[in-house]
């Protein structure tokens, strides 16, 4: 046994300790600046905008889990802008272009692969849904393209041309489209937040949410209660359940997303593909592995128990686009919760009680848009609400006006 | 495999069945605000809780009512919607919204 091992197995100073990436926990404050609920990486980029950008690190993360271990660690990391609407795109643009910096920012590697993602299309309607798509991108300075089958056989020699007997007529090729390490994402996050001062303290459960006057004041845990200038409240899935705490009554439902993944196989797969028919999407990772997913549940639930229902269609459908699949062993298959409205775009800003702003509505595609939700959102907590031009769209009260922000074809068979 | 008792047509499974929506009261969209409307159609409480809820069988094109849980999906009662409608709902644009809504 190496003789240093022996000095600190018999001493109580780790030396890990100093140069730990999370400090230890500490007790609760009485008061903060600013509450956030969900330490996701919504959550954990919103205070690292704070501190960074701001000065603001009186800043306290209230996680009822560990860092990280909601819908952040479950996603399928698609990160891309290819999306319908001017105010969908020009948003997803800028995280996109924060994404490629990031592990140079952290000095934290997050795995960031830029391998362009395809969406496929099998009927004349999504080819002209996806001119539209190309030259909204190519407006606001993404890379897009409309390709033909020959180009798409040359980009993925593996993938079979009439999946279903629905032959494929054209794609949509965004190059910038990308994966990166999730989990790495919410941990370079937290590192360069805490660093700079603020809290983050795990297995603190918000239960309930104290307003006086229409305006919060502070929120109770299971380890006391806390009072604070103002909350911002990133919790996913748990969305209308903790919004209810403070009253507020939210256009979103419930519903699990489930993916798998097989055993690792050889590199065959740059790009990540996806049929907009056959409502799967199918991507290899650094280590080989395949992970696939599709659309969400058929009903609402708050459970993130699999099923064998989904195991079958979506394995049908990822056999039909890649036959050799056919041979390959499934590792694990999980869900998330995703809290989704009906236009599938978020909710982003002000709420009916002052000082309480929301991050939400991310349903089944929030992490691409990680940093951007970040910086938006310490932009309005540092300004005491003023609302930053770019999630404007994205307002709750959109709904009431019936001014939705339509992403649903550009998000349904891809996350 | 999931199993739902169909009222008509017994236990099948759970895939056979097209989920319709949670079971409550529209306001009638001649008389009542833009926000009651939105209410309606995009709003919804969203908890935990035993829900009662819109399920269409899809081969035998029956609608019925199901009580279920959000969180354990248990199935606790399905049953025919002339429990709670005793007659008609007129949805027509000219007489607006009248008979039996809970
Ligand atoms: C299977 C799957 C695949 C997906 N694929 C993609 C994809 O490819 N691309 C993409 O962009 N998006 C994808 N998404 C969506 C994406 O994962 C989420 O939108 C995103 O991670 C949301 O981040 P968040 O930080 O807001 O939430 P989360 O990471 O879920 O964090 C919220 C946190 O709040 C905590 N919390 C809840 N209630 C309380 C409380 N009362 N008190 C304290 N803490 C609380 C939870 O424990 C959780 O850790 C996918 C989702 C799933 C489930």
């Amino acid at each position: 046994m190496p003789f240093s091992l022996l000095k600190y197995g018999l001493s109580n100073d780790y030396p890990f300790e100093k140069d730990a990436d999370l400090p230890a926990p500490t007790e609760l404050k009485r008061h903060y600046d600013v509450v956030i609920i969900g330490g996701g990486g919504h959550g954990v980029a919103t205070a690292y905008y704070l501190a960074k950008y701001h000065g603001m690190t009186n800043v306290a993360i209230l996680e009822k889990g560990y860092l990280g271990g909601g819908n952040t660690a479950r996603n399928t990391a698609v990160i891309r802008s290819n999306y319908l609407t001017s105010e969908g795109v020009k948003f997803y643009k800028q995280s996109v272009d924060m994404f490629q910096g990031l592990s140079n920012e952290f000095d934290f590697n997050i795995m960031y692969s830029s391998r362009g993602q395809l969406t496929l299309a099998h009927t004349d309607a999504t080819v002209r849904s996806f001119r539209q798509r190309t030259e909204v991108n190519k407006h606001f300075g993404g890379r897009t393209e409309l390709i033909d089958p020959q180009q798409i056989k040359e980009l993925v020699p593996t993938l079979n041309m009439n999946p279903a007997d629905m032959p494929i007529l054209a794609g949509l090729w965004h190059i910038d489209g990308a994966t990166a390490r999730h989990d790495a994402v919410a941990w370079g996050y937290a590192k360069g937040a805490t660093q700079r001062g603020v809290e983050l303290h795990q297995l603190t459960e918000v239960t309930g949410v104290t307003v006086e006057q229409g305006k919060v004041t502070g929120v109770t845990t299971n380890r006391g209660a806390v009072s604070c200038g103002c909350v911002v409240q990133a919790v996913a899935g748990h969305s209308s359940l903790v919004a209810s705490m403070a009253g507020i009554r939210m256009p979103i439902t419930t519903y699990p997303l489930q993916a798998m993944v097989t055993q690792p196989v050889k590199p065959f797969l740059d790009p990540l593909v996806s049929s907009s028919a056959l409502h799967c999407y199918v991507q290899q990772t650094g280590r080989g592995e395949i992970v696939f997913g599709g659309g969400s549940d058929p009903y609402p639930l708050y459970n993130t128990r699999s099923t064998l229902d989904l195991k079958e269609s979506l394995l049908a459908s990822a056999v039909e686009m890649f036959p050799f699949m056919a041979n390959l062993k499934l590792m694990r298959q999980w869900a998330g919760i995703t809290d989704m409205t009906s236009d599938y775009s978020p909710i982003m800003g002000l709420s009916p009680i002052k000082n309480y702003y929301l991050d939400a509505g991310w349903g089944t595609w929030g992490f691409k848009s990680t940093p951007i939700c970040g910086k938006t959102m310490a932009e309005l907590v540092a300004s005491g609400g003023k609302v930053p031009e770019l999630i404007a769209p994205f307002s709750m009260d959109r709904f009431d006006v019936f001014r939705q922000v339509n992403e649903m074809g550009a998000t349904a068979a891809s996350h | 495999m999931k199993l739902m008792t169909c009222p008509l047509n017994g236990p099948r499974n759970i895939s056979e069945f097209v989920y319709g929506g949670e079971v409550k009261a529209m306001p009638n969209h001649k008389t009542c605000s833009d926000k009651e409307w939105a209410d309606y159609v995009f709003y919804a409480d969203n908890t935990i809780k035993i829900i009662q809820e819109w399920w269409f069988h899809s081969p035998s094109g029956y609608w019925f009512i199901a009580e279920r849980h959000t969180a354990s999906d248990e199935i606790l009662r399905t049953f025919d919607p002339s429990e709670l409608y005793q007659e008609r709902i007129d949805f027509g644009h000219e007489e607006g919204v009248k008979g039996g809504v809970v």
